[in-house]
């Protein structure tokens, strides 16, 4: 089964094409550039480069979110075109776990950061039992303090990675009361090519939705809907 | 069917999802908008954020119903086009994404469009022998463009707002007198009950260009001698108000509009955007035009909305002039009209 991932969730634009155990190609880049400029010359870069056959694949895996609103919907919006184009299946894979699943094998647990703004994070708790990858606490979108005294709860050493670490490693040197290190750079921010392996999993498990139904998964309202709701339960109050 | 140039295009740059397939640059076979209208009432104007998580959700659907409607497939099309700018920059990314991700795995070339471009290209569809050199007022919520169409692809602005856009003066007074959103065709409603020389708010004249505009003033005018007769406690004629502001802004346009068809001693006006679909406007430059015998030409209601139809008519003339862009196309929040990116 060959699978081509994308992700445009964060701060790193990725893409990559992994066919069962084999990655065929994969391209990530940490620049400046809106993910607009950079994700589709990527794909069509390693895609000439490995002579894709697009025909060939059988899926079209996105990190679905949480994550960057616009850059979601550029990895969304992309997805879904050449899904209605090649008319092939999307698998949506929730980007938190996608960051956690580069962490294969670790025995320690594993929990990814990202800015959420807001004093938030996007953040979840995730393990390894053996080669099985366990959601402990499924993505969400918490206060940082949330999530170390959950972490504390476990009681067991937790590697965190994410593009949010820079922003809130002096925060967690005052929360965490377990151990913890830092992933490096190979493995510290989203890469499509683990994005891919997930989505071969849940291929496997039927878990495929149709282009024209693939949204991203913001875990959040927008701000207009936010104030909206707080005004009626205010006027209601 | 073999020598026709068929184009999907897309556009969402607002708070309308549009798909459409054209023949030729101006034979439309769909025109597929889908409206959010309804959900940017709740806010009293368009939140970008939830235009643009709309589109995610209704494109392909959107595509696919034009292609459909159309009876074409994407194996029988010559080329995408899709507006890059000017608009809100996460609902256009949601289009160009999408155009460039269908056009990159259909090994089609991709052309983006200007949207206000595509405004005016809407009159090509209805006036099958409309060709250039002609004048075109561009009047709508974002804009408000007095153009010379020299040739296809090729602008010149001779005048445009200096502040607030004719559409965007609508919507303000429409909320000041409680009509809600969107004001334009309210206002229009309104002020059929009303009296256009009522009250006799100004008419701005820009000193160092005859075809500049600005309704800033105007619209400060409406809100002044709505607290004037406030604070006299005089009670307020909505209509008398709506109609005579919509007369002084249409007072405006025609008069810029017909001094630009003077002086480059054109033989065509055209009118485009979501404005252009107000009859009294349309009956007061038809009128001046007819008074100069000068041709007219406006589209219908349908098409000065925003749509793809439009889109996929500029795109035409961009593909026969050899336009292609990369897999890099950006959205544009801030194009401007005739630059090409």
């Amino acid at each position: 089964m060959k699978i081509l991932a994308l992700d445009s969730s964060g701060l790193v634009a990725t893409v990559a094409v992994v066919e069962d155990d084999n990655l065929l190609a994969e391209y990530t880049v940490h620049y400046k550039k809106t993910h607009s400029q950079t994700l589709l010359p990527m794909l069509d870069t390693i895609a000439a480069m490995i002579e894709l056959d697009l025909d060939s694949i059988d899926a079209i895996a996105v990190a679905k979110g949480p994550g960057s609103f616009t850059g979601l919907r550029i990895g969304s919006a992309t997805a879904k075109g050449l899904g209605l184009a090649l008319n092939k299946p999307l698998i949506g894979i929730p980007t938190v776990d996608g960051l956690a699943y580069n962490l294969y094998g670790t025995d320690k647990l594993i929990c990814p950061l990202m800015d959420a703004r807001r004093s938030q994070v996007y953040t979840g708790i995730y393990e390894f039992v053996k080669e099985e990858f366990h959601v402990l606490d499924a993505q969400m979108a918490v206060p940082i303090e949330e999530i170390a005294h959950r972490l504390n709860g476990y009681g067991r050493e937790v590697i965190f990675l994410g593009d949010g670490v820079p922003v809130f490693s002096e925060r967690l040197a005052e929360l965490m009361q377990v151990p913890y290190t830092f992933a490096p750079a190979h493995m510290n921010k989203q890469r499509a090519s683990a994005v891919a392996v997930l989505a071969l999993s849940y291929a496997k498990a039927g878990k495929t939705e149709t282009a024209e139904a693939h949204m991203p998964d913001y875990l959040r309202p927008s701000q207009a809907e936010r104030e909206r709701e707080e005004r009626e339960k205010a006027g209601k109050c | 069917m073999e020598n026709d140039v068929l184009l999907l295009a897309i556009e969402s740059s607002c708070d309308e999802t549009a798909a459409s397939v054209v023949k030729n640059g101006r034979t439309v076979l769909s025109n597929v908008i889908s409206s959010q209208i309804e959900l940017h009432k709740l806010y009293g104007g368009v939140v970008p954020e939830i235009a643009s998580r709309k589109h995610i959700e209704k494109i392909n659907q959107v595509v696919k119903e034009a292609l459909d409607t159309a009876g074409v497939t994407l194996d029988d099309l010559s080329a995408i086009g899709v507006t890059y700018g000017p608009g809100l920059v996460g609902a256009l990314l949601v289009g160009v994404a999408e155009a460039k991700a269908i056009a990159y795995a259909k090994k089609l070339p991709l052309v983006g469009v200007h949207h206000i471009e595509g405004h005016i290209c809407a009159n090509y569809i209805e006036n099958p022998d409309l060709e250039p050199p002609f004048l075109c007022l561009v009047v709508s919520g974002g804009h408000t463009h007095l153009v010379r169409v020299k040739d296809y692809g090729a602008y010149e602005i001779l005048g445009r707002t200096r502040d607030d856009a004719a559409g965007e003066a609508f919507d303000k007074v429409a909320r000041a007198i409680g009509l809600g959103y969107p004001g334009g065709p309210k206002i229009e409603k309104l002020a059929k009950e009303g009296d256009p020389h009522a009250i006799p708010f100004p008419r701005a004249k820009i000193e160092d260009c005859a075809y500049d505009f600005s309704f800033s003033g105007l619209k400060s005018a409406v809100l002044n001698y709505m607290n004037g007769c406030k604070m006299k406690g005089e009670a307020v004629n909505e209509a008398d108000i709506a109609a005579s502001f919509q007369q002084a802004v249409i007072d405006v346009l025609v008069r810029n509009a017909m001094q630009a068809v003077e002086d480059y001693q054109a033989d065509t006006l055209a009118i485009a955007g979501g404005v252009a679909s107000n009859g009294t406007l349309r009956e007061a430059v038809q009128k001046a035009c007819r008074e100069k015998g000068v041709r007219f030409c406006h589209p219908s209601p349908i098409l000065c909305t925003d749509n793809a139809a439009m889109i996929g008519t500029a795109a035409y003339y961009e593909y026969q002039k050899g336009v292609r862009h990369g897999w890099d196309l950006n959205a544009v929040p801030n194009l401007k009209l005739g630059e090409r990116v």
